[in-house]
């Protein structure tokens, strides 16, 4: 494998859900890539199909959902119509994910060891002392202390940043070459939260790991991501790479979501809003799906706009974008 | 403005209420399954409203009796061919189709009457001990606890060997068994129901007691009221004819479907099924039709309360 | 966990109390059991005597309380017709009774649970449907009825198995059971499925509504994640979570199985306590109806004290919050 390919490289997915109201395109065209090592925000409103993506590389998407059409290529092996086999070979052994809420994500009635020691259990023939040994090691690695006993708790006896470190633990117990982090500390405290990302920060660097990191929140995506990507209503709007995009904007949308985090206002000034609100993807506007909210908007907008490479490296789909020189 | 607040939900449910029997109907009718079985219902019930018209013999006129026909197997015709026994004849020479249609009267009438006198007590002892809450409602739930937390036939046989036979003792004893459902029912949706605003400007605009009781809290309480009703009807239908084939249901000079087949229970034994038999199957298609589309009406009304008032 | 014990128990001792004088009062009102154990041509003396004899001239109040302080030393009155401690002979008929309703028990287990997940891992299909009907079918079909035709297809027309009684007995571990032997086993098999077809039903649906609820949860989904197979993930990580509900309510539901033993037992002629209420109402044998239904009360309110503490220590999340409180 050359060390240029990129870990995963989702080309033109596109993920649909066919209900009785209609069909939902949660996933509209998406491509993006990640390097060994490397960590991509993926950043959009809740709706916008972040998600979606990450459960399509995984191939755990429940009908009436499916992808319709695309390539999901990790280590240049196309995911898109492997069978549940080999999708499973995959999950939570050379892929992991991390889930958003730590407080459902662990089954309540199933001890911690259990939990960790199945998942390595799960991928290689290893006897059970040497999964449990691992499964401590594990736990150690995500700065819980005393592991030996919190392997034998139960869920409900950890608190909420806790459950999220065990599942992270859980994520990378088998070295995984990509880990999907979907919102994982959102549901947490901002303390937590920080000793969260510091850890996970942490563990990817260590193993090389590459990392899809979803979130709506601008501000973690800037502490701890390489590169990112903007998602509005299933596309991808921008990418680039994640001080160019938070400096120096162009889509209108990712223009709109910096001026409203609050961080980057002073004081006194009124914060910004994106007027209206994300539009129901069972019947997306013409063209551009951004445009009815858009401030900068015109006739050429009926059209879906194409997406444009910049000579810095980065990526947009817009007419009329923001720090156009660039 | 509480005025105007009261009038405005005085004109919503009464909506409510009106769309809540077209979307049933309409629920209904779009499940192919539900249609047919609702179908059969009705048929059944058909034959046993015109039982005395449509029957081919009156079972309880003993003149048109003849021992010499007793216990014919089914297709046999009688002795100068005027009639034709198509389920066969009982032991005192009872045609079965027609015992059977008159049976199916029995046993719908006491089902239909249990279910809507234990609604009516269940109802309003549940919409009182909700409304007036305190021990009037501790004293209800208690005993609601009480009476669901035993089998329902146990308590109906217990009951019938101290009132004795009759068909107005059995739906004595079903009410009192039932009762108990629409009340935890009712209760569950009327105080949900009850918080809401326009009780409070209801009786702000002094509104009497039972007003609000009749006019405000009950019409709410009915979706799961329904879903309960159509199985508690089947139910009541069941524990008859189970009460009857002991011994402690209906008199034998009105016998219902259960009694039919407590009557060939022992000539059974000896291959005379069809004694047995046919009645038992006009009683499963019975309870059958009414809780499949009973099924379907709560698959559409899907209320809530129903998981604790379920049994 | 004492604590809750403790309340639990002085709650059933309550429930017991209110119960047995309920049923006290309204048993006293049946017929006048003189009137069945003399005969018709008794003299007035005779009756007066065996009023006495009865205790059956005191007062409702003092009666009751003698019935209590009796029960309390483990009598519960003598019955008229056999002249026998009503308790003895509750007690020697008792084990045929709890022998099948545990087998029912087992049936609904056993063929209830694994159509239920089977129905609802697959939602909607065909094969859901069919089940979910048949549940229907299994619900609506009159107990009593569908014990004749169980004889009438197995005994009369297939003469595959015996319609009546309990077969011969042997003992398993001092206890007499039908299951001992093949003769009792084959003579078991009808009464238990005519018993348990209501209970198979029952925990279908509510097996089926349990994955329902369960499987799209994110426990579920991280597992998948894992890279568990779903296999491990049906039978580990939902079978865990949906057995506590399920055991609970089968549990309970043991008691409305001894009550159905009634109709099961008189249909297969099963020399049980079933059979022994129906023959002593219909001869108003006071004392042992009063007896019989003390003991099922018992009966139901130690099996539904003990289905919550199994539940309590069955599930870790109620265990510990008992030991904080």
């Amino acid at each position: 494998m050359p060390d240029s390919e990129p870990t995963l490289k989702v080309e033109k997915l596109h993920t649909s859900f066919f209900t009785k109201a209609g069909i939902v395109k949660a996933v509209n065209d998406v491509s993006f890539s990640v390097k060994r090592g490397e960590i991509l925000g993926l950043v959009g409103e809740s709706g916008s199909g972040k998600s979606i993506t990450a459960f399509s590389i995984l191939n755990l998407i429940d009908p009436p959902g499916r992808i319709t059409s695309g390539k999901i290529l990790f280590n240049g092996r196309d995911l898109v119509g492997s069978s549940e086999k080999e999708m499973q070979q995959l999950r939570g052994n050379k892929i992991a994910m991390i889930f958003q809420d730590p407080m459902m994500t662990l089954n309540p009635v199933l001890r911690i060891d259990t939990q960790m020691i199945e998942t390595i259990q799960a991928h290689e023939k290893v006897s059970h002392r040497v999964a449990y040994e691992r499964a401590r090691d594990g736990l150690g690695r995500v700065g819980i202390s005393s592991p030996e006993e919190r392997l034998k708790a139960y869920p409900h006896q950890f608190s909420g940043g806790m459950r999220q470190r065990v599942a992270i633990a859980i994520s990378f117990l088998l070295k995984p070459d990509l880990v999907l982090a979907d919102e994982p500390t959102t549901a947490l405290d901002v303390t937590i939260q920080g000793q969260i990302l510091y850890e996970v920060q942490k563990l990817c660097r260590e193993t090389g790991t590459a990392m899809v990191w979803i979130t709506h929140d601008l501000a973690v995506v800037g502490g701890l991501a390489d590169r990112v990507c903007v998602m509005y209503a299933g596309r991808i709007v921008e990418e680039g790479g994640v001080d160019e995009v938070i400096d120096t904007p162009m889509h209108p949308y990712t223009h709109g979501l910096i001026g409203s985090v609050p961080s980057q206002n002073r004081r006194g000034q009124v914060l910004y809003q994106i007027p209206g609100m994300t539009p129901s993807l069972l019947s997306l506007p013409k063209g551009c799906t951004f445009r009815p909210r858009c401030t900068q908007k015109t006739e050429q907008c009926l059209e879906v706009p194409q997406t444009l490479r910049t000579s810095s490296g980065r990526m947009m789909s817009c007419y009329n974008p923001f720090n156009q020189g660039l | 403005m509480s005025e105007s607040l009261a009038t405005e939900h005085t004109a919503t449910y009464h909506e409510t209420d009106d769309t809540l029997s077209r979307q049933i109907v309409r629920g209904v009718l779009n499940s192919k399954e539900a249609t047919f079985w609702l179908t059969v219902g009705l048929i059944i019930l058909s034959i046993a409203l015109l039982a005395p018209w449509i029957a081919p013999q009156d079972p309880y006129d003993l003149m048109v009796l003849d021992i010499m026909d007793s216990r014919m197997p089914p297709g046999t015709k009688n002795f100068d061919e005027s009639l034709t026994y198509w389920l066969g004849t009982d032991g005192q020479g009872r045609d079965m189709l027609s015992a059977i249609m008159y049976g199916l009267r029995t046993s719908i009438s006491v089902g239909v009457m249990a279910g809507v006198i234990a609604l009516i007590l269940g109802m309003i002892l549940g919409l009182t001990g909700s409304y007036f809450g305190g021990w009037v409602d501790a004293l209800i739930m208690r005993t609601v606890d009480l009476m669901l937390g035993f089998p329902t036939i146990l308590v109906a046989l217990i009951l019938l060997s101290v009132l004795g036979q009759g068909v107005d003792k059995v739906i004595m004893a079903l009410v009192a068994v039932q009762w108990a459902n629409y009340a935890r029912v009712v209760r569950s949706a009327a105080l949900v129901e009850r918080e809401k605003e326009y009780i409070e400007a209801a009786t702000c605009l002094g509104l009497g007691h039972w007003r609000i009781l009749f006019k405000h809290l009950l019409p709410n309480c009915l979706p799961p009221v329904i879903v309960i009703g159509t199985v508690q009807v089947a139910h009541a239908i069941s524990a008859e004819a189970t009460l009857s084939f002991l011994g402690l249901g209906v008199p034998i000079t009105e016998p219902s479907l259960g009694l039919l087949i407590a009557n060939g229970y022992q000539l059974l034994l000896s291959g005379m099924y069809w004694i047995s038999f046919f009645p038992g199957v006009v009683l499963l298609l019975t309870i059958f039709s009414i809780n499949i589309v009973g099924d379907r009406i709560r698959e559409i009304l899907n209320p809530r309360l129903l998981q604790e008032g379920e049994n | 966990m004492t604590v809750f014990i403790v309340r639990r128990l002085m709650q059933s001792v309550l429930v017991v109390l209110v119960v047995s004088m309920i049923l006290f009062a309204g048993i006293f009102a049946i017929g006048n059991p003189v009137d069945i154990l003399l005969p018709p041509d008794a003299t007035q003396e005779d009756r007066e005597e065996a009023i006495q004899a009865l205790g059956l001239d005191k007062p409702l109040l003092i009666q009751y309380g003698l019935f209590l302080a009796n029960a309390v030393r483990g009598d519960l009155g003598t019955s008229f017709v056999h002249n026998v401690p009503s308790m003895q002979l509750i007690l020697h008929r008792m084990n045929a009774t709890l022998e099948l309703a545990l087998l029912a028990l087992i049936f609904a287990v056993f063929i209830g649970i694994p159509l239920g997940m089977l129905s609802g891992a697959h939602p909607n299909t065909l094969l859901d449907r069919t089940l979910m009907t048949g549940s229907i079918f299994g619900f609506s079909i009159p107990n009593f009825w569908q014990g004749l035709m169980l004889i009438m297809v197995f005994s009369v027309f297939l003469r595959w198995l015996p319609s009546t009684g309990r077969g011969e007995t042997g003992t398993i571990l001092g206890i007499e059971t039908s299951l001992a032997t093949w003769d009792g086993i084959q003579h078991m098999i009808m009464p238990a499925l005519n018993l348990s077809l209501y209970k198979i039903s029952m925990v279908m649906r509510l097996t089926r509504a349990s994955m329902r609820e369960t499987l799209p949860m994110d426990f579920v989904k991280f597992a998948r994640a894992k890279g568990l197979t779903g296999r491990r993930i049906i039978f580990v990580h939902v079978l865990k979570n949906i057995m506590l509900p399920i055991i609970t309510v089968i549990g309970m539901e043991l008691g409305s199985l001894i009550a159905f033993g009634v109709v099961t037992e008189t249909i297969f002629a099963w020399p049980g306590m079933g059979k022994l209420l129906i023959d002593s109402i219909n001869v108003l044998d006071r004392p042992v109806i009063v007896a019989w239904l003390m003991i099922v009360v018992l009966l139901f309110i130690s099996i539904n004290l003990l289905v919550d503490i199994i539940y309590s220590v069955l599930d870790p999340r109620i265990r510990l919050s008992d030991v904080k409180s």
